[in-house]
């Protein structure tokens, strides 16, 4: 008998359910807060623009960035990464990065190089780990950026990010994170780690909702070297026809999404709460079950390091005999559990761990999975996997 | 005597506006005058004897001050 309620294990995709705490302060600001933020000064404009102030804040803090003016609100992880991409390689320069990136990494790479920026792409082990020496190697006189996801969205593993940190500094490099994986599910400390920009999504591990995302920027970054990916109003400067110098407005032409940084806000505050240390010892332990228990199951065979504590809950495996596509199509129709199959777009990575072009089943439980729910899935491949053996 | 602390961007004056509350100095976000500045937005108003003070805060907090004004 398949679930009443859904086993959703797609939470690498964007997370779900959200705490309620999420909904109520998107539904409170839809009714209370009617303004828009810094365009006015009236009370209903202030309310938004403290609003838009207190999520930079709450942003600032789980990242451990010391100026929350230097957090610039997006739609998503993926025009955060263009924008840090965009605007900093010029024609001549040469960026480092990894065969592990999804495409809002590489397809913006890719036309940088048709533009006539270098690129190198470091290849990563079967395991998906990257060895930092391997950065450090690539290094050439040009280099300006080392770009790397901070941990696999197909396989989970995490890169050494704090590593290829101290080399960027070391040879005055900046190094771009791509958070997506793991913003509010693994500690990240920026200055602790050597992060100059790192762009993170608001709707996975942060628990806030889709539309919300952005870029944390940097002391070490020259922000007038950088264009905005946009140009626009901002509220400020309003008797100019130049784009401000300042930040946050440099990059952040428009009026935001108010209601999303609502309920981002109340996203993080509530992994804040709860801890991201505990909320990553959670996901490990997850783990355990989900790797221990498809480890046993005859004709799985499951990709990437396999190792609770050098990834995230992002679980990749294949089933014998029958395509990632009908695996994912029967446990989602017959055991009301929701996957996520295919090459994640991540081309690159899928080469790197050998599973390209089928792709995988990929399981990413969330802090809401319970023990239960693993066992229920586990026991759904062993089924699959015995009718398909 | 009140003073008007102005700022580049609202985006300021909201920072501004928190980090004076949280060491107790009063202020309140205002409009901004149209003889002060034709941006639009808002700035702060606080008390001048608590100027020297608020400027000092928001210095080391790196929040550019675009200039005062006494009301």
């Amino acid at each position: 008998m398949p679930k009443s309620r859904p086993i959703y294990l797609d939470n690498a995709a964007t997370s779900w359910p959200k705490p309620p705490a999420v909904g109520a302060a998107i539904a409170r600001t839809l009714e209370h807060i009617g303004g828009n933020p810094g365009r006015s000064g009236h009370r209903l404009s202030i309310a938004a623009g403290r609003l838009v102030d207190s999520t930079r804040e709450a942003v600032a803090e789980i990242f451990h960035a010391a100026d929350p003016l230097r957090v610039v609100f997006g739609a998503n992880g993926t025009e955060a990464l263009n924008l840090a991409l965009c605007g900093l390689p010029r024609p001549g320069d040469h960026v480092i990065t990894s065969s592990m990136e999804h495409n809002s990494v590489m397809r913006p790479l890719r036309q940088l190089e048709r533009e006539g920026v270098e690129l190198t792409v470091i290849p990563c082990a079967p395991t998906s780990v990257l060895e930092p020496s391997q950065v450090e190697a690539a290094i050439r006189h040009n280099t300006r950026l080392i770009v790397l996801t901070h941990a696999s969205n197909v396989v989970g593993t995490l890169l050494p990010i704090a590593e290829v940190g101290r080399c960027a500094r070391k040879h005055n490099l900046l190094l771009l994170v791509d958070a997506a994986a793991t913003a509010g599910a693994v500690p990240i400390d920026m200055e602790r780690d050597g992060i100059d920009l790192l762009a993170f999504t608001g709707h996975k591990s942060l628990l806030g909702p889709t539309g919300t995302g952005g870029l944390v920027i940097g002391e070490r970054v020259d922000i007038l070297q950088m264009y905005p990916l946009k140009r626009g109003g901002t509220g400020s400067h309003s008797s100019s026809e130049e784009q401000p110098q300042f930040l946050p407005d440099r990059f952040e032409s428009g009026t935001l999404n108010v209601l999303g940084l609502a309920g981002l806000e109340a996203g993080i505050r509530w992994v804040l709460e709860r801890g991201v240390d505990a909320i990553h010892a959670r996901h490990q332990e997850l783990l355990r079950l989900f790797l221990g228990g498809l480890a046993e199951i005859r004709g799985v065979r499951l990709h990437g390091l396999c190792d609770p504590a050098g990834q995230v809950a992002t679980i990749s495996f294949n089933i014998e005999r029958i395509s990632p596509s009908e695996a994912g199509f029967i446990l989602d129709e017959e055991f009301n559990i929701q996957s996520r199959i295919g090459l994640h777009c991540a081309p690159a990575a899928h080469r790197s761990i050998g599973t390209f072009p089928d792709g995988t089943i990929r399981f990413a439980p969330g802090i809401f999975t319970t023990n239960e729910d693993v066992l229920y899935a586990l026991d759904a491949v062993r089924q699959i996997a015995g009718r398909a053996g | 005597m009140n003073m008007a602390i102005l700022f580049y961007t609202s985006n300021h004056a909201f920072r501004a506006e928190k980090l004076l509350k949280e060491r107790g100095i009063a202020c309140k976000l205002v409009p901004v005058p149209r003889h002060l500045s034709s941006e639009c937005g808002v700035c702060l108003r606080i008390e001048a004897a608590q100027q020297e003070e608020a400027q000092e805060l928001l210095k080391n907090a790196k929040v550019e001050i675009a200039g005062t004004h006494g009301e």
